[in-house]
């Protein structure tokens, strides 16, 4: 029984996570197109007719340009480095920043594999939240495969956030 | 029994020409079929054995003779060499080279790794491949993917000399084989994808000391061409054709890299390939000061040069302004054809933009231009005749041009898909039959392509790319072609599930082998392309299939271990957009089939 206590409290733990999220969901709120939880992390929003907003969309394309080549299409992992989908589920918003900024490596001796660190990356960088966001709504199983159909036009703040961040560089 | 009429009469000339080089060596050792020193089999790139004891009646009956694995879990490209009673084997990162005694049945000789920073893999662009060593008066010549050329002692595994390419931190990386040819050895680079500047560099086959830089791209004397003599099409390139053909400082950063394969002529002294994609994939960032196309020369193009100096004879743009990254890089195979009525010394090449092209080799003129998958659309095809403008130039469909289409909106259903209609696996030839087996892509895509900003040694892509299976089609992601150059035909045609990534072999005894991303090592009729015979290895085929010949005895060999962009494209499946929002289509995903793993899988009859 000693043994089956954690295993127990895990549960719990992450049903109440999972709960939590789901009434995060319902209680996000938008700013200029972007939508974000009550704890200020950024999320994703789906309409009914399937929409997604700028920010899903947007995170759809990066992901499709600068990470796929690695982590395969959708999020849904290849021959060369892990799928996203289930690790998105347990790691929040300033654990995905850190490593996608500084990388992570583990190299033994049947295995290498390199997440390089992409601090520099204007490309990346300018559109970290647009990335985290996307594959969020792919973890939650709020997105399905593919290139979403219908989404939101991009907000000024979007346009904005862009010309600062290449800017700066 | 005849050897290769080409081969044949170019031993004869080179034994004349420069006695005691490694060039001799090289053409002495390939004419032996018991062995397979180049990872193309031959200089000539023909991928054709004159082994003959496999024929189609008894290749049915093919057991595995004995099996090992490589400890190395990634994907495995390019195939093993014989030389004598040995045989080398080379692994992705982290580039191990084992030296197998065939008499023991793989007992290991040697075996060398070369310490490389782990900060490497991640700039490679789709897997940490290789496609492999090459042997040359007893030295293997390994080119690692941080960019280390070393010479090995092929007997004891010793490092004869050591050469440092290119820079990792800028993104240049290494997958190709070299070629070591008279007293040098020719090495490329890769890094497209990273804004890396392509190049060929020739060191000194004894010392590694450097010899010659030729850049894709950039100020003349840097490309080794000469204005007046260097030609396209049968006309002098003129002054400046690089700076002339890009925007501002581009070139730079301009791609064009060189990671494919190399042929060489003795007769004619030139070697042959081609250069990669013009950075970024976004084609609005790299239009002209006009913002109209521009060539961005010499990217997309097939090369000429002398093995000497390495300068350019000629150089032929396949896809002028790339719009879809398709790669020039494929095999050149040197083969004398009739082409038209003539015999021409000819050059066949499969490009990944989906056309096949038949070329004079001594002259570069353009012979064949076709398309070897019938699903191309992007292109109406390739402009014949010689007084028009265009002559030479693809006529690019509107519909299906990124450019055209626009900046962050998407281009649906362009055939093929950047994977091209064939990548680097490359085809075979054989002289029985005069056709060309060719493993291909069957695979179309929707590109967006957005603006990117540049950083060194990160990615510098700037489009997003969803591929599918050819729409209209038989379902499958590939086909298995014989083709005929001199008429710009298929002949036939095998339909695949997953896209063909192996190296075709053609033998003396009929039979056509490659390797399915399932992991089948599969033999087929050379005639019509009836499956003799198939056995599963353990992991999914990227390598290419060699053959060779021990105690008499005709052996087949092939690398398994899935991987490269083929396994990172196609491991979790496709998505049809024509299925609706978001679904999964009845493509099987490769992840259902096969898992990572090196192994080497030898074969022969009972």
């Amino acid at each position: 029984m000693g043994r089956a206590e954690p295993a127990l409290a895990f549960a719990v733990a992450l049903g109440l996570a999972l709960t939590l999220q789901a009434a995060g969901q319902t209680a996000k709120k938008e700013k200029d197109g972007k939508w974000e939880l009550p704890d200020g992390t950024p999320t994703y929003n789906i309409a009914s007719d399937g929409a997604v907003d700028w920010y899903t969309f947007s995170g759809f394309r990066r992901y499709h340009s600068e990470c796929h080549v690695c982590h395969g299409p959708d999020g849904e992992g290849s021959t060369y480095a892990p799928g996203l989908i289930e690790s998105m589920k347990t790691t929040s918003y300033p654990d995905f920043m850190l490593v996608v900024a500084s990388g992570r490596e583990i190299v033994r001796a049947d295995k290498q594999s390199v997440m390089p660190a992409l601090g520099d990356n204007a490309n990346v960088m300018c559109y970290i939240d647009d990335i985290y966001i996307y594959l969020k709504a792919r973890s939650d199983g709020a997105l399905p495969r593919g290139r979403p159909a219908k989404r939101a036009e991009k907000p000024e703040a979007a346009d904005r956030h862009e010309k600062a961040c290449f800017g700066s560089k | 029994m005849h050897r290769h009429a080409l081969a044949g009469a170019s031993l004869v000339l080179i034994a004349l020409a420069t006695p005691g080089t490694a060039n001799q060596d090289v053409l002495q050792q390939t004419a032996k079929p018991e062995q397979w020193v180049l990872q193309t089999g031959d200089y000539s790139n023909q991928r054709y054995s004159k082994l003959d004891q496999i024929t189609r009646d008894n290749v049915k009956n093919l057991k595995v003779a004995w099996t090992f694995s490589t400890g190395v879990l990634r994907g495995h490209e390019g195939s093993p060499l014989v030389v004598g009673s040995t045989m080398y084997v080379h692994t992705p990162f982290p580039n191990i080279v084992y030296a197998l005694d065939v008499n023991e049945e793989g007992k290991i000789l040697w075996k060398y790794e070369p310490k490389q920073d782990p900060s490497v893999i991640p700039v490679m662009c789709c897997d940490t491949v290789y496609r492999g060593v090459a042997y040359a008066d007893g030295t293997i010549y390994l080119h690692q993917a941080d960019t280390t050329v070393v010479a090995l002692d092929a007997k004891t595994g010793k490092e004869k000399w050591k050469a440092v390419n290119g820079d990792p931190k800028k993104g240049e990386t290494n997958t190709a084989t070299v070629l070591p040819v008279k007293d040098k050895v020719i090495v490329g680079i890769s890094g497209a994808e990273f804004g890396v500047r392509g190049h060929v560099t020739a060191y000194d086959a004894k010392t590694g000391r450097r010899v010659w830089r030729a850049y894709t791209l950039g100020p003349d004397n840097e490309m080794l061409v000469d204005p007046e003599k260097t030609t396209s099409l049968g006309k002098p390139i003129g002054r400046d054709s690089s700076l002339k053909t890009w925007t501002g400082e581009q070139w730079k950063i301009g791609g064009g890299t060189a990671w494919g394969w190399f042929s060489y002529d003795p007769e004619t002294n030139l070697f042959y390939y081609g250069t990669a994609n013009p950075s970024t994939w976004n084609p609005v960032q790299r239009a002209g000061p006009d913002g109209k196309p521009i060539d961005q020369k010499w990217t997309m193009s097939l090369f000429a040069r002398d093995v000497d100096t390495g300068m350019a004879r000629w150089i032929y743009q396949m896809t002028p302004f790339d719009e879809w990254d398709y790669d020039g890089v494929n095999e050149n195979i040197l083969v004398d054809l009739n082409v038209g009525g003539q015999k021409r010394k000819a050059l066949v090449h499969f490009d990944r933009n989906g056309l096949a092209y038949t070329l004079d080799r001594v002259t570069g003129e353009l012979l064949v231009a076709a398309k070897y998958d019938p699903k191309v659309n992007w292109t109406t095809g390739v402009v014949m005749d010689k007084n028009s403008p265009q002559y030479g130039r693809p006529q690019v469909v509107k519909e299906f041009s990124t450019f055209q289409t626009g900046q962050d909106k998407n281009t649906k259903g362009v055939c093929p898909a950047a994977l091209g209609t064939k990548d680097q696996q490359p085809a075979a030839f054989s002289p029985r039959t005069n056709l060309f087996y060719v493993p291909t892509n069957h695979v179309c895509m929707d590109y967006e392509p957005f603006r990117v900003s540049y950083t060194a040694g990160q990615p510098y892509v700037g489009a997003t790319l969803s591929m599918f299976p050819a729409p209209g089609s038989h379902g499958g992601m590939g086909n298995f072609i014989a083709w005929d150059a001199s008429e710009g035909k298929i002949v036939w045609s095998k339909p695949e599930k997953f896209s063909v990534w192996s190296g075709a072999l053609a033998t003396a005894g009929g039979v056509v082998f490659y390797g399915t991303l399932e992991g089948y090592l599969k033999a087929v009729d050379e005639k019509d392309g009836r499956e003799l015979f198939k056995f599963k290895t353990p992991s999914g085929i990227i390598g290419n299939v060699m053959t060779f010949s021990h105690g008499g005895k005709q052996h087949v060999a092939v690398l398994s271990g899935i991987g490269g962009w083929a396994g990172i494209g196609l491991a979790a499946g496709l998505t049809n957009p024509t299925d609706g929002l978001g679904a999964v289509g009845g493509y099987a995903g490769l992840r259902d089939y096969t898992a990572l793993g090196g192994t080497l899988t030898v074969f022969t009859l009972p």
